[in-house]
């Protein structure tokens, strides 16, 4: 078990670092740089003439001429070290100061979102398999497939619009108007609640559409099974014996998949945000690729990656739990 | 067998095997059908077995065809389409869809026709809005004559579909707030959409073979090595990253260069699943004999993998490369629609779903939204498609 963990931490490792690697060159890709961008920003309009030999001196004091593997280890060692995620450009202070808070929302949002997906897509699917053939069945199914067909940020605008028909103008957004820049209270943290729902309902809808196919897929298949059989020739009462044969087995293709629902999830995130009005992260990266921000972009697409990776981890743990086929294999 | 024995449940196959003995009397007509049939089944190659089985499948069938009209639709969009998709038509801003109809409060005609428009000031917002006139009837003719277009990019024709004989542009489906076709856009939309779709597949598909195909062939550390890569590209989230690829590209680009650099971005990104697919497919059969036995035949790496074990496999690699089409539509229409992809002049799905970003627009001229509905057409066919082809590529499969 011990060194089952170990294998997988070391290669959670290698990929961080792979990631580093490759969000680092996702930042320097735009043409021009940091020193381009904050010369232009401070000084266009003020009538000041500014010359190439300005731009590189402010790109000397902010050590942005030094070869790229230096400006990496320096980021990499700031975040590292320090949790220093360096400047923001268009905000002219750090990209900690920015992202702050920032963070915590999308987690929430996030773990809104998988228990939302999970708690709707498990049983749903469960109750597919056992109902196969059905009319019930043939009705998810070409739901699920709706689900997969329709783009999120279409889903947004419609559930929007209708929102706003039977509720009144209210549900964009994550906040009230009231609590938008107020300090944290329970008053805010009950009216986020109220907002939760519709980013969150929005966000999982695909996930929740691939969760049921699969449950469903994994479940008929376990039905079949000799052990149901024989738990059934046994008396076991019908609800108990679901849960405890083939449900448990059909958990496994969900809980390893836990990581590709959050790469999902975040996938969607910047276009849903832009669409609903959040003010987290995924709108924060979109509006930081548009001005190009590439500081704050980076660090933003560094952080997913590391929730995502994280997850994968938890995902492989809560996999060794459930099977001891998995646990004692490997 | 069992599949064999399912296709005869099925009714494709007579249950009982031919009995041959001399003894029985001469076949019936019935008998003969029958006898011809089977034969058919047995001596059929692999394709031909493929597409009947495929054929059974009737929400496939029906994908398929929809992606054809889709293509055609696309490709000969300059001259179906009545409008060229950036023509303005000033006296029709955010025009509602001009429906070709038979009958008015005046009386039916044998010709369909369409409402002449005037310009009205909206007594809301004060804009200035198209408003139809029933006074005035404009029929709907076939082969209208029209600016010159080269079809396909070669063939010169000065003429439309259908149109208005009066010569003005008729609005199928609406205009915009610029006063452009939204039926025509539609059209070019979807050729720019398609052709992305399929371009990114090829590059990403071209990725994979190489990639997976070095990772399964050569196995042990080059492979632990490229499997490290995938995973890497793999966990990154997809959209941020093409996001951040997009934002990168020079904003004095052309759109054709930005056309073909989102073709790039979505080629290059693409691959992992495919390339997994293909390498655990080679990996599983780079012990088989006759792999060995091109090996000893002095054949080189490249050849004993596209000659000898893609073949295997390739009704597989087909249905995942229709798969992954809808990832590429949907990639593109989300970074177009939040400006991040395509840029004006060119048209897509997702430039003209920008223009339809707030629940406003949904109020006042969900005719913006139609292009949505492709897109969601699109991906619903291809993911038929794809299903009916898994089904039909398994010799295995439950639906023989």
């Amino acid at each position: 078990m011990l060194r089952f963990l170990a294998g997988r931490a070391v290669g959670m490792a290698v990929t961080l670092v792979l990631v580093s690697v490759m969000v680092f060159a996702i930042m320097e890709l735009p043409p021009g740089d940091y020193a381009d961008r904050y010369a232009f920003r401070k000084y266009s309009g003020t009538g000041v003439t500014i010359t190439e030999a300005d731009v590189a001196a402010i790109r000397h004091t902010l050590g942005l001429d030094r070869p790229a593997p230096l400006r990496y280890l320096d980021w990499v060692g700031g975040i590292v070290l320090h949790g220093d995620f360096g400047k923001a450009y268009a905000f002219e202070t750090s990209v900690n100061a920015i992202i702050g808070q920032k963070v915590w929302l999308t987690l929430g949002l996030l773990f809104v979102t998988l228990v939302l997906t999970y708690a709707v897509s498990i049983p749903i699917g469960i109750y597919a398999a056992v109902r196969r053939g059905t009319a019930t069945d043939y009705g998810l199914t070409v739901l699920s497939y709706l689900g997969l067909a329709l783009p999120n940020f279409l889903l947004a605008l419609v559930l929007l619009y209708f929102a706003n028909r039977w509720f009144g103008a209210s549900v964009g957004g994550l906040f009230g108007q009231a609590y938008e820049k107020a300090p944290w209270s329970a008053a805010k943290l009950w009216d986020l609640v109220k907002h939760l729902w519709l980013p969150a309902l929005v966000l999982a809808w695909s996930a929740m559409a691939y969760q049921i196919q699969t449950v469903r897929a994994t479940m008929s298949d376990e039905l079949g099974k000799l052990s149901v059989i024989a738990a059934r020739a046994r008396g076991l009462p019908e609800m108990r014996l679901l849960l405890k044969y083939p449900a448990r087995l059909a958990l496994n293709p969900v809980v390893s998949t836990i990581g590709f629902d959050v790469n999902r999830i975040f996938s969607e995130l910047p276009i849903v945000a832009a669409v609903l009005g959040l003010t987290e992260l995924g709108d924060l990266l979109l509006k930081s690729f548009l001005d190009l921000d590439m500081n704050v972009a980076g660090a933003i697409l560094l952080l997913l990656t590391v929730v995502i990776v994280g997850m994968n981890f938890v995902s492989d743990l809560l996999l060794a739990w459930l099977d001891p086929r998995i646990r004692l294999g490997g | 067998m069992n599949d064999m024995s399912r296709l005869s449940e099925a009714g494709a196959l007579p249950a009982t095997p031919p009995a041959t003995s001399p003894a029985t009397p001469p076949e019936t007509a019935a008998e003969r059908r029958a006898r011809a049939r089977r034969e058919r089944y047995y001596s059929a190659g692999q394709w031909r077995l493929v597409w009947w089985r495929f054929r059974r499948h009737r929400g496939a069938l029906l994908a398929a065809l929809l992606l054809g009209a889709m293509v055609l639709a696309g490709l000969f969009a300059d001259v179906v389409a009545p409008c060229a998709p950036t023509e303005r038509d000033r006296a029709y801003l955010a025009g509602p869809p001009q429906f070709p109809v038979f009958c008015d409060a005046k009386g039916c005609s044998l010709r369909p026709f369409v409402h002449g428009s005037r310009t009205e000031r909206d007594p809301v917002t004060l804009r200035l809005r198209a408003v139809p006139d029933p006074e005035k009837r404009d029929p709907v003719i076939f082969f209208v004559p029209g600016p010159t277009v080269r079809l396909l990019g070669a063939i010169p024709l000065s003429v439309r579909l259908f149109g208005l004989e009066s010569g003005a542009p008729l609005h199928l489906w609406g205009t915009d707030p610029l006063g452009r076709d939204v039926f025509s856009r539609t059209l070019h939309a979807t050729r720019t959409s398609l052709s992305i779709g399929v371009l990114g597949v090829l590059i990403s598909f071209t990725l994979a073979l190489a990639i997976g195909g070095i990772a399964g062939y050569a196995g042990g550390l080059v492979d632990a090595a490229i499997q490290r890569v995938t995973e890497v590209v793999r966990v990154i989230p997809v959209i941020p990253l093409y996001m951040g690829l997009a934002a990168a590209m020079p904003k004095e680009w052309s759109s054709t260069q930005v056309y073909f650099a989102m073709t790039l971005i979505l080629g290059l990104f693409g691959w992992p699943t495919l390339a997994r697919r293909i390498r655990s497919q080679l990996l599983s059969i780079r012990g088989e004999d006759y792999v060995l036995a091109a090996r000893l035949a002095g054949a080189r790496p490249a050849r004993i993998i596209a000659g000898h074990m893609l073949p295997s496999f390739t009704s597989f690699i087909i249905v995942d490369l229709v798969i992954s089409f809808p990832y590429m539509i949907l990639s593109e229409t989300a970074l177009s629609f939040v400006g991040l992809g395509l840029r004006p002049p060119a048209v897509s799905w997702g430039v003209m779903l920008q223009q339809a970003q707030s629940v406003q627009v949904i109020e006042q001229a969900p005719w913006l939204f139609i292009p949505a509905g492709f897109v969601v057409l699109a991906v619903l066919a291809f993911t038929l498609l794809g299903d009916g082809l898994r089904d039909a590529a398994d010799p295995y499969g439950q639906n023989g």
